[in-house]
Formats: structure tokens, sequence, C-alpha cells
């Protein structure tokens, strides 16, 4: 078990990367502490699966360094570092029983054959694999040999972190709710460092403690899935997550105070926001959008009922603007207005958050 | 008859294969059967004979000879082409242009023609002319295949590795790409040595190809005729007489029907028998 860190680090697949289009990894400074559920968020393509397999050691960076502790592991192959990794696509080796499988990495490593059995029994009892041992890994459905894949890296001792790219890509919906709960369990009762891939967003707040936000080959985000939520550090990560994401309005200074469509709004900033050519932005989530007998002019074009509120979305001038209503308030008919929970609303410039 | 009535005109549909069928295999192989139950002197006119022929063809030491130095060719050329194609697919670039260039480096030998291959090792072997058999000689390597058996030999296998090889190498190639990434991934986090990695990803990925490469280096070589009549027309001596080198002997060189009808039979159920064996064994386990 240990702290990882990642000290400048960037990538590119291209030999000779020039603009900052080759990297596939911007400049990273990360550390992972020790014993965290980490999720790593982010779409399809902005370097989550890169991140990935530099930290397991597939990868290597092309610039920077990477400590396990304070030991420096940039130079070390996969099998030195003692990361276990779960792929996509399960990965078992199909001659062998789920025994074989799992005692693999043990054999490779010159495990005494007295201890094997043990280890393996143990491993197997915590993925409820204990059934399975003497059949044929091939012949398992997916969830099956996911917990394999899983289980040949638990079963080493001596395992610094554990990796998962998007490990329920392949599983049935129903099955997904309890291999993930499994995880979490998993996470409590052994306390190694996980760190998740994912592109949904469910899976990331539900899975970790630290939810890394990835765009673009660059860290947007690290903190709590409430953190993410109510403070987001860039416009992409309030667009990314939340259902309807966050609203982001164009916004206008008038004697240095944000003014949205020409009606002042406060924000939760406290700096005094100058214009030096940013372009700037208020963002809002749906949440702390009300509507107000004053305020940023709006019209309703859409009222979508999903159940326990509503999402009512609104034009105001150009822009759309959602606002989530409870059930039983009623709508304004013409001429509505918009007001924004001061606390809760940021102001963006270029897309970061000016704090 | 209150049931549905069958539909009764799907069987003019199947004529058409019937008849094909009927006419480049089943009759051609009728007539052998016929052939080789009967004697005759010419003039048309034939005595049956019953199983005379098979007994004397599964009882004469020429067919015995034939069959063993057959067994022994077909043996010999996969215990070389397997291996060597395996080891071949499994050097050559994953990707990138060189790639390409392995490929069309490895199609050229099956592209060339049966009989041109073997004028081809004819010419390269001839110890006198030849680039091959002037050089050993000029070694100081006494070579001649077409007075010494072992060179013979040496020199029919060389072709067929040649000529073969790159078939064995096509087929497990396309095993070897077929293994997604993340099975190397995870074999070089397991700590997997080059050999684990071999033994339980790329060998058992490979199991189905290897299957159908066996198959089809068995019934080609087992069935070998053109390259090695050409070559050495089964000398020195009877050196180099394969099964169907014999079998024309006795056909058209004697022209002793009804053996060489026997033969054919015998000589036909021998390759369907081994294939359909191999092919079960190797199917059935992979169920298991």
């Amino acid at each position: 078990m240990s702290k990882i860190t990642l000290h400048n680090l960037r990538h590119s697949y291209v030999p000779q990367p020039a603009g900052p289009d080759d990297w596939a990894l911007k400049e990273l400074n990360v550390e992972w502490s020790d014993g965290g559920a980490y999720a790593l968020l982010g779409p399809s393509g902005c370097g989550k699966t890169t991140l990935l397999n530099i930290i397991s050691g597939l990868v290597h960076p092309t610039k920077g360094r990477i400590s396990f502790d304070e030991r420096n592991v940039t130079d070390a192959g996969p099998g030195e570092r003692n990361i276990a990794q779960v792929f996509q696509f399960p990965v078992v080796y199909d001659t062998m029983t789920v025994r074989q499988n799992l005692e693999f990495p043990l054999r490779n490593r010159g495990m005494p054959e007295s201890e094997i059995p043990k280890r393996v029994e143990e491993i197997a009892e915590i993925l409820d694999l204990q059934d399975m041992l003497p059949r044929r890994a091939a012949g398992l459905t997916a969830d099956g040999k996911q917990k394999i894949s899983l289980g040949r890296g638990l079963v080493r001792s001596d395992v610094n972190a554990i990796l998962f790219d998007e490990p329920l890509t392949v599983i049935d919906p129903h099955l997904k709710w309890q291999l993930r709960s499994k995880l979490k369990e998993l996470h409590q009762r052994i306390k190694v460092t996980m760190i998740y891939v994912t592109h949904d967003q469910i899976e990331a707040l539900t899975f970790a403690n630290t939810v890394v936000v990835m765009h673009e080959g660059t860290v947007v985000q690290i903190g709590t899935p409430v953190e993410l939520f109510e403070r987001p550090q860039h416009t992409f990560v309030g667009h990314f997550i939340g259902s309807p994401g966050m609203n982001v309005l164009p916004c206008d200074l008038v004697n240095g105070a944000p003014h949205v469509a020409g009606q002042p709004v406060k924000v939760q900033t406290k700096a005094s926001p100058k214009a030096n050519g940013q372009r700037l932005e208020i963002g809002v989530r749906p949440e702390y959008v009300r509507f107000a007998d004053s305020g940023v002019p709006a019209k309703i074009i859409k009222v979508s009922d999903v159940g326990r509120y509503r999402v009512v979305e609104t034009r105001c001038g150009e822009e759309r603007v959602n606002v989530i209503v409870n059930d039983d308030m009623s709508l304004p008919a013409d001429g509505a207005h918009l007001q924004f929970e001061p606390a809760f609303t940021g102001l963006y410039a270029d897309g970061w958050r000016v704090d | 008859m209150n049931e549905k009535a069958p539909y009764q005109k799907g069987w003019i549909f199947v004529i058409p294969v019937v008849a094909l069928v009927a006419f480049n295999a089943v009759i051609p192989l009728m007539t052998v059967v016929n052939y080789s139950v009967q004697e005759t002197f010419g003039n048309n006119i034939f005595f049956f004979e019953g199983i005379k022929w098979f007994q004397a063809v599964l009882t004469s030491d020429r067919f015995h000879a034939a069959l063993g130095r057959q067994l022994a060719f077909t043996a010999t050329i996969l215990a070389i082409e397997l291996p060597l194609g395996v080891a071949i697919a499994l050097a050559m670039p994953r990707k990138g242009p060189w790639l390409s260039v392995c490929l069309v480096l490895m199609a050229l030998p099956l592209l060339i023609p049966w009989n041109v291959v073997g004028a081809m090792w004819n010419i390269f072997a001839l110890p006198d002319i030849g680039l091959l058999g002037k050089t050993l000689n000029n070694l100081s390597i006494n070579y001649n295949y077409t007075q010494q058996p072992a060179a013979a030999w040496v020199t029919l296998i060389a072709m067929d590795v040649w000529h073969w090889t790159s078939l064995v190498v096509l087929l497990a190639f396309a095993g070897l790409s077929s293994i997604p990434d993340a099975y190397y991934q995870a074999a070089k986090i397991d700590g997997a040595s080059p050999y684990a990695v071999f033994r339980y990803i790329q060998l058992p990925k490979m199991r189905r190809v290897l299957t159908i490469a066996v198959l089809l280096r068995f019934m080609d070589s087992f069935m070998i005729y053109t390259e090695p009549f050409v070559l050495t027309g089964g000398g020195p001596g009877n050196a180099t007489t394969l099964l169907s080198i014999d079998l024309v002997k006795v056909a058209l060189g004697q022209f002793d029907l009804g053996p060489a009808a026997a033969m054919s039979i015998i000589y036909f159920l021998i390759v369907l028998l081994v294939s359909w064996v191999f092919y079960t064994v190797m199917t059935r386990k992979e169920e298991a």
C-alpha cells in the first residue's frame, strides 16, 4: 500500500509532439492518498485510460515522474509495481480453471506452493467465487469473469492499488449495481487505494470519496461529489455532472458588477471581477434557479415532468436556462423572471471559476 | 389426411446441386468403385473379382512402402511447418508498414503454381548448374538429389517447407491478431513470463486456426503429386515414390485398373478417416 504521486506528468502518443493537440495528457500533478477510493471521470477520449495505464506502468509517460510513496517508479514495469488492473473487457485465461487463474500471479512471482491454496481460498471467499473454483474460467458469465480479473489482482498481498478501467461496461444492468456495491464493500474491507475510471457520473459519484474530473487531457477538478456539485471549478464540470447540467450564461460587467441580460446578478465570488479581455460567464445549477417577480427575464419553452420534480426549459434571450421546480409549485404565465441563489452562483472567466 | 400438406416442390431447387455433385464426385467415385471389384484384359471385357484387389493392395509390400514414405513425409513437414509457421507469425510486426511487406512476402510462395515450384527447385538444386546444388558441392558437401535418396528427401522437404509454411504463418497470424491488447496488459500485470504468455494466451487463442492449418497441411501433403513428380519423379529408384506417384504408376504406367482403383479407395478412406478423427478430437476437447 502506498501513496501515489504524479509529478509534472505529460504524455503524447506522437513521437515529436508540437502543438497542445498532440498531448493526450497535458501537465498533471495529482496525489492519490493511500487507501482512498477515487473515480476518474470524463468523456471518452479525455485521457482517462492513458492516465490509468501510466499509473499501472503499461504506458511510459513522455515527461514527468510517478512515485509510490517516496520510490520513483517511472521506469518500473507493470510487474514490479504490484498494481492490479481490471479492464473494460474481462480477461481470463481460458484454458485454466478459476482456481488456476487466481493462482497464476502467485506462481509467476514464485510464492511457495504451500501458501498458495490458503491465499486463493481467502480471495475466493471475499469475491463469492468459492463454488466456481474448480470450473473452467471460459464458461463463466461476464460478471464472473470480471470478478476473476479482480481476484487475480487482489490475490497478491502486496497490492499497491487497484485500477478499474470502466469495468462494468459489459455487465448486465441488474448485475452492475451488485458488482459496484461489492467493490465498495471490498474497499471498506481491505482499504487499498482504488482508482475507478468511468464516463458515467452515477458510477463515479456512488463509488468514490474523491472524484477527479478530466477534460481534454487535463484534470479540471479534484473534489468530493458535493464539491463537484456545489462548486464546479470549470464550466465543463458543471455541464458534465448533474442532470440537467449547470446553466452557463454569458455576462457583462457594469461598474464592476456582473450583469446578465442587463440585470445585476449576485454571485458567490468574493474578489471583484475585472474585465481584462476574458470571456465572462456565470454558472448556476437548475436546482438553484427559481421563478420570481423580478430578475432576469425569461420565456418558458418546455416543461418535462421527471417524477418528483419538473424540469422547466426557459430562454433568456438566445440562452437556454433550465429550472428545477417542485411538482406543487405553479409556473408563471407570461413574462417570467429568474432569480439565482447567490451562494451557489459562480463567476467563470474563460471557463475557470473565479473565487 | 387432414394434416397440413407438406410443400412438395422444394426438392426441385435441390436438383442442380445434386446433379453437379453427382457429375463431379459421385459418378467418378462410383466408376472407381466399379473398377476396384473387377478384372479386365482389355477389349472392354470385365470379370467380377470381389475384394481380391483390396486384399492384394493391403498385403503388398509395395503399397506398404509407399504408405510408409507418405506418412514419413507428412509427419516431417507437419513437424517442421507448424512450429516454424507459428514462430514466424510471432516474430512478425503487429502493425506498421513492415507488416504489409511481411504479408506480401509470405503470400508469394502460395501464388506459384505447383509444377512451377517443382521445376524451380529441380533447377535450383541441380548439382552441376543449380545455385543450391552447385554451392553445396563447392563447399565440398557431396550432394546430388538425382542419385542420393537422402539428398532427394531433404530437397523434397525443403521445397514443401518453402512452399507451404506461409500458409501456417498467415493462419497463425490471423489467430494472433484477434487477441485483444488487454490480454497482454493483464499478463504483464500478473507478471507472466513470455513463455507463459505464449502457453496460456497465444496458443489457446490460436487453437482453432492451428486445427485448420494441421488439417489443410495434412490433406494437401498426403495427396501431394505435382511437386515431387516434377522434382524427382519418385526417384532415385523408388526413394521418393509417395502414394499418389505410386498410384499413377499403377494406373497409367502399368494400366492395372483394378488394383489402382482399390488403392484409390483405400487412399481416400485413409485421408478421410485421419481428418475426421483429428477434427473430432480437437473440437470435442474445446467443448469440454
